[in-house]
């Protein structure tokens, strides 16, 4: 079962760095998807199979997804040329080290804590449930209010107006 | 009547205003009568306070209205008052009078300028400001006046501000007189630190009760008043101002230069003449600029072809013999010989602006002849003039006070036998250069037309200054030829005669010096008409010998005072200006600002509105801080 | 379950959130640029689970469930954003806009 972990794990660091190195917006999607289908993985070896289950199911299968159509409605027929002309290996280097500080740092974090190894303890669903309409059912309203207002914002900005569009941004 | 004396300077104020916020907007004659009228007023006013005056005589103290309170400053309480004894009472004559005759004189005789009613606003504004000096009752309240006839002879100095000399002129006498005014105004602030008062009357009394005779701050303060005086009276070795000042109109040069601002200097000195006491090495000083002044003054205007600046020479020597009087302890001779000058002087310029307009704007004698018989209406006035002004015996005005002048160098304990030498040296120079001007302009044969001829309103001033200047001496004559003092008792209560003089008795002393001085004017002027009515062909030889040419040529620079001026001060002043022309003291605080802008571009730099280089930014921002902490 | 150290498990939600910030301030493409914050917020939520395995508690599994909420939310309305900056700009160059420079 380790090995689970590990493995995903790998899939999941490779196939991100390879999102973010993709000339084609489509390409880095669909290894997105798979890096997200390989963090799944490991919520499940951690004992969090509901989790594992909603990574799937809205992260990877609905906001993917969307990501995928709205890449594909702006129809962007030379974007590989352009990101070929952008993006150089000189780039890579000042946001490199500051994410490796940044990871450094947590690293450093990390092993000034207490090492010893803990189990794994298995949280089912039912717990979840449990937990997130009896402690948690505020939150549940509130993030309901929030989809909602993301809903009415993407709507609005989405909307095509008969009149003039230019001024309104 | 007296408590209305504040009318006297607030009329012809008034007249200012009016002229100036209409702006030329009115018709000519309206601002014309304005102008003359609002100084009648106040000649009106005068004429009453004296009617007062005639019935209840003034307190022995004077009398002090009380305005209003200027401020009131950490102890620093200036009043706007006036004060009114018999020396202010004269001067306000003086003044009223002369510039009401002047004004309706300016009201034909500037009929043909277009700022007509600039002029006279002008002119109002300076004979306000005159009044205010003759009235103050404290030294902050006079400064104003003072400021103020500065500022108007400037204005009409510069009145036909198109052409560049006469701007530079207007400047000159500004700067020069400006001089002046600083070490003034450093004496009033010497004195009112000493004394603690800046009223007149009061720091009077102060000066005397606490100093003793030679004390150095009484030497100081006497002597920055002095620097004031000279400035505004045009005496050594400030004068090199009032020649070119004569590029204004003839009636400035009449009212300013001849009759008012330029007595400003000898009406202060007579106004602390207890400080002047107070400081003997000062007023001697006095007594030797004065001479100093007439002397180079007399010879300066026997090089002048000008008509005019033959006159400003002359009065920069007879403001030296009120000087003369001063230093010499007759400070009620000085008041006398202002006021028959005031009428003498006014009346030549009057009477010289009819000839310059006659002869179409020329001002060189030489270019004029005749006009005896063709100009008869200006011939009369400036001889009267010019007889007054040599003094000659017994039937001018100047006679008796030029005299009385002389005979108080001679016999006042601080006179000496050479300032009276001096002065007849300068009665002598001045009747050769007033005659020489009579002769050279109004005999001989006519070299030009007369294109203009005058009419009443010129003509009226002539004559009342032409008779003034005949009788206005009766008012005091010695004691061997009709023995009247009126003037000096009169001014008696204000104005001390001279310490220990000896009263002019009748004695042979007296009678020689009258004798000496009577023939002294007689002998000018023949002198002036053997060499100037006739040609001689000696003088001729001389005037053209190299020699001749030379020493004409230095009298008509004015003694070569413009050229020392020139070189030691207008020139390295210059050069100063140029070194600095970057403002060296300045570049601190645009230094301060450049380097403020500086910092502001690194700033700006910084905001780039791309989002990638903002989040790079917070990301930055959050390792740094997350090190903070996790080191701390 | 085996016992696996749960502190791997922020090993990698380290590194996958240091790749997604690297991206985000290399990458000039705003859709990539809100793929980056994707991950980021993915590894966030990682975090929390691994803390809810530890503790055994519930907690961390509904609290990743609110990320995943607040993810959807944002990226609705990110999208549609970048549909208007795509119709204004004609570009997806993220340097197009920086009318708010100076």
């Amino acid at each position: 079962m380790p090995v689970a972990f590990y493995i995903s794990a790998l899939i999941a660091i490779v196939a991100t760095l390879l999102t973010v190195t993709r000339y084609n917006a489509i390409h880095a999607l669909l290894y997105l998807v798979v890096s997200l289908l390989a963090v799944a993985v490991v919520f499940y070896t951690l004992g969090a199979p509901f989790a594992a289950a909603l990574e799937v199911i809205i992260y990877a299968g609905a906001i993917m997804v969307l990501f995928v159509f709205v890449v594909m409605m702006l129809n962007l027929t030379d974007m590989a040329d352009r990101e070929r002309r952008w993006l150089n290996s000189g780039m890579w280097v000042g946001p490199g080290i500051l994410s490796l500080v940044l990871f450094g740092e947590i690293i450093y974090m990390l092993l000034s804590g207490p090492v010893a190894a803990q189990p794994v303890h298995y949280v089912g669903p039912a717990a979840v449930g449990v937990a997130l309409y009896t402690r948690y059912v505020l939150a549940v309203e509130i993030a309901s209010m929030l989809l909602l207002a993301g809903l009415i914002g993407a709507y609005h900005f989405g909307r095509r107006h008969s009149g003039s569009r230019a001024g309104k941004t | 009547m007296l408590q209305y004396a504040w009318l006297v300077p607030a009329l012809p104020l008034t007249g200012f205003l009016v002229l100036a916020l209409t702006a030329s907007r009115l018709p000519k004659m309206v601002a014309g009568t304005i102008g003359t009228a609002s100084v009648g007023l106040s000649m009106l006013a005068v004429l009453a306070i004296w009617v007062q005056v005639g019935f209840s005589p003034l307190p022995t103290g004077g009398y002090t209205l009380v305005l209003w309170q200027w401020m009131n400053v950490g102890g620093f309480t200036p009043t706007i008052s006036l004060y009114v004894d018999h020396l202010a009472l004269i001067m306000m004559s003086v003044v009223t009078f002369v510039s009401f005759l002047i004004h309706l004189y300016s009201h034909e005789y500037m009929e043909d300028d277009a700022s007509y009613s600039r002029f006279f606003a002008y002119m109002n504004l300076f004979v306000g400001s005159m009044l205010i000096l003759v009235m103050a009752a404290n030294l902050l309240f006079f400064y104003v006046g003072w400021e103020g006839v500065g500022l108007c002879s400037y204005l009409l100095i510069g009145f036909w501000y198109d052409s560049a000399d006469f701007d530079r002129a207007a400047r000159k006498a500004f700067i020069v007189t400006r001089i002046g005014d600083t070490a003034m105004a450093i004496g009033f602030f010497l004195l009112f630190n000493a004394l603690g008062t800046l009223n007149i009357q009061e720091l009077m009394h102060r000066a005397a009760a606490s100093w003793t005779v030679g004390q150095g701050m009484a030497v100081a303060g006497a002597a920055l008043i002095l620097g004031g005086a000279v400035g505004k009276s045009a005496q050594f070795p400030l004068q090199v101002w009032l020649p070119d000042a004569m590029a204004g109109p003839t009636p400035v040069s009449a009212l300013i230069h001849a009759a008012t601002m330029v007595t400003a200097g000898v009406y202060i000195i007579a106004r602390t003449h207890v400080l002047f006491a107070l400081a003997p090495a000062i007023q001697l000083l006095v007594a030797i600029i004065g001479a100093l002044t007439l002397l180079i003054a007399g010879f300066s205007a026997l090089g002048q072809d000008d008509i005019k600046r033959i006159l400003a020479y002359s009065t920069i020597s007879q403001i030296g013999y009120m000087f003369l009087a001063l230093g010499v302890g007759a400070w009620a001779a000085a008041i006398f010989h202002l006021m028959t000058h005031a009428f003498f002087k006014a009346l030549l310029f009057l009477a010289a602006g009819v000839v310059i307009h006659a002869m179409d704007g020329e001002h060189d004698i030489f270019k004029m002849g005749g006009l005896r018989k063709t100009l008869k209406v200006a011939f009369w006035p400036f001889l009267i003039g010019s007889a007054a002004l040599t003094a000659l015996p017994l039937i001018t005005a100047g006679y008796y006070s030029k005299d009385l002048i002389l005979w108080e160098a001679w016999s006042s304990p601080q006179g000496a036998w050479w300032l009276w030498v001096m002065g007849i040296v300068g009665a002598l120079l001045t009747g050769l250069y007033i005659f020489r001007a009579v002769f050279v302009a109004f005999f001989g044969k006519p070299q030009r037309v007369v294109a203009h001829y005058p009419k009443g309103r010129v003509v009226i001033p002539l004559l009342v200054l032409s008779f003034l200047s005949i009788v206005g001496g009766f008012v005091e004559i010695p004691p061997n030829l009709g023995d009247i003092d009126a003037f000096t008792t009169f001014m008696a209560s204000v104005l001390p005669s001279a310490q220990g003089a000896a009263e002019p008795t009748p004695g042979l002393i007296l009678a020689w010096m009258q004798i000496a001085a009577g023939l002294v004017a007689l002998g000018s002027i023949a002198i002036a008409a053997f060499l100037f009515a006739r040609r001689a062909p000696l003088f001729n030889m001389l005037a053209r010998s190299r020699g001749g040419r030379a020493l004409k040529q230095f009298w008509a620079v004015g003694c070569g005072f413009d050229w020392v001026y020139l070189r030691a001060l207008k020139r390295p002043y210059r050069r100063l200006s140029w070194l600095d022309r970057n403002d060296i003291v300045d570049s601190f605080y645009t230094g301060v600002a450049a380097l403020t802008r500086g910092f502001y571009y690194m700033l700006s730099a910084t905001q780039t509105g791309r989002i990638r280089w903002y989040a790079a930014g917070i990301a930055a921002g959050m390792v740094t801080f997350l090190a903070l902490a996790v080191w701390k | 379950m085996v016992a696996i150290v749960p502190s791997y498990g922020i090993w990698l939600a380290g590194i996958l959130f240091a790749i997604g910030m690297a991206g985000l301030l290399v990458r000039r493409n705003i859709v990539f640029m809100l793929m980056c914050i994707e991950i980021m917020l993915n590894a966030a939520g990682l975090v929390f689970i691994v803390g809810g395995a530890r503790w055994g508690q519930a907690d961390g599994q509904v609290l990743f469930l609110l990320i995943l909420a607040l993810a959807a939310a944002e990226v609705a309305i990110g999208l549609a954003l970048i549909l208007l900056f795509h119709r204004r700009y004609q570009t997806l160059d993220a340097d197009a806009a920086s009318r708010m420079r100076g």
